[in-house]
């Protein structure tokens, strides 16, 4: 087996100044009664251009937290979120609406389409909420890039799993958004198809995607080019990797 | 040689003691993980005595092999401490070196949760390196690639249990 590219263990985090993703100081507490819970504390982290990302952590770990208040689903007690340069964490529900429909692709582990639309339709949602003409044709462009240029005209319950998240990957890719953010992708589906998911998402980084996702799964995190985990709502400090020779 | 290491995480918990002891000991904490015979601590003791990492602390008089009281040096210290951070190579099977020196560690107050975050990155880094051989080449490549992904799966999976349980670990061995 030869070795073709080898990418660093963990590439260091890009200048926050030229991050396209860049998280500062974010806190998130909920209180549930008379219980805190602490989801963030004190969250940094910034995303490179064409960067995909994985972020690991147990469950309760705060991933999916962090993941909401990327996507301006959720909202930090402090601290920002900079999306393109812009902080949105400020932003009112009409301008964070928008931000997340043309700015953020969402691929989340259920698939969430709509089961009344076909393929098609469902890849060029967001388009049409905004009124684009050519929203079908751009949708079709980005189903035969997912591999489904002959699934088009089905609907969500004709197809498999495997290609209803394809769909949902073209909905997610199909405003060309600055990141795409993938909550536990291959959550709902069997080995295989999850990897085909993986490949997909790998191959759209290698086209200069940005994306983030969040999984449990270290094979699944493996398709990313950094890995960073949360434990108790903040980033393990990357214990270093000596460098050097083993001993034996 | 992790065996070598063992006895100089025992003997840094108590010097001097005799091959025999130390057999005993060894025994106790790791010998569902990899077993050893007294003839080759024997050896082991040495090999460490000739590299100037244990030193002879004393002979009794008359035959046999445990006549002899070893004590660990400075040099048998930096040594154990240089390995016990060092994450092992991701391979399949590092099971057993991974539990020693978790063990050793805790037996020693080293920090065994940062050996397993060390180790965690390890892993994780080259089960990056599969993912990119596997997705860029030929089916066996991937299926090769994929033993290889599933084993060190299970290794993870195995440092995560044994991370949040390094307490209570730590009071079993030490009772």
């Amino acid at each position: 087996m030869n070795a073709p590219r080898i990418r660093a263990a963990s590439p260091p985090e890009p200048d926050p100044h030229l991050a396209i993703v860049a998280v500062r100081d974010v806190v998130r507490v909920y209180r549930q009664g008379d219980d805190v819970v602490h989801a963030l504390r004190g969250v940094n982290l910034s995303v490179a251009p064409g960067e995909f990302l994985a972020i690991t952590g147990p469950s309760g770990s705060g991933k999916s937290t962090l993941l909401h208040v990327l996507g301006g689903l959720d909202r930090p007690d402090s601290g920002e979120v900079v999306l393109e340069g812009r902080a949105i964490s400020g932003l009112n529900e009409e301008e964070m609406a928008l931000v997340r429909r043309r700015r953020i692709g969402f691929v989340l582990q259920f698939f969430n389409l709509m089961p009344t639309l076909s393929s098609e339709e469902n890849a060029a949602f967001p388009l049409l909420l905004d009124g684009a003409g050519d929203a079908i044709e751009r949708a079709r462009t980005k189903l035969a890039a997912v591999g489904l240029a002959d699934r088009a005209r089905h609907r969500p319950s004709q197809l498999s799993g495997g290609e209803q998240q394809r769909v949902a990957l073209a909905r997610a890719l199909v405003t060309e958004p600055a990141v795409v953010l993938a909550d536990e992708p291959t959550g709902n589906l069997d080995s295989l198809t999850g990897e085909d998911i993986l490949k997909l998402l790998r191959v759209t980084a290698d086209a200069g995607q940005t994306i983030i996702m969040v999984t449990h799964d270290a094979r699944a995190a493996a398709f990313a080019d950094r890995i960073v985990r949360l434990v108790d709502g903040a980033f393990v400090v990357s214990a270093e990797v000596p460098e050097g020779g083993r001993r034996s | 040689m992790s065996v070598a290491y063992a006895l100089l995480g025992l003997l840094e918990e108590e010097s001097p003691r005799h091959g025999y002891d130390l057999k005993r000991e060894y025994d106790h904490l790791f010998a569902q993980t990899w077993p050893v015979k007294f003839a080759q601590v024997y050896a082991t003791l040495g090999r460490l005595a000739r590299d100037g990492r244990v030193t002879l602390e004393g002979e009794r008089p008359g035959r046999g092999p445990d006549r002899k009281l070893y004590a660990i040096t400075g040099e048998g210290t930096s040594v154990l401490d240089a390995w016990l951070l060092e994450p092992a190579p991701a391979e399949p099977n590092v099971q057993s070196v991974l539990f020693m020196k978790v063990v050793l560690a805790l037996l020693s107050d080293r920090p065994a949760g940062r050996f397993l975050d060390m180790q965690r990155n390890q892993h994780l880094k080259r089960m990056r390196e599969l993912t990119r051989i596997k997705t860029d080449g030929s089916l066996s490549d991937q299926l090769v690639a994929d033993y290889a992904l599933f084993h060190l799966e299970a290794d993870l999976r195995w440092i995560e249990m044994t991370h949040a349980r390094l307490e209570r670990l730590k009071k079993e061995i030490r009772a």
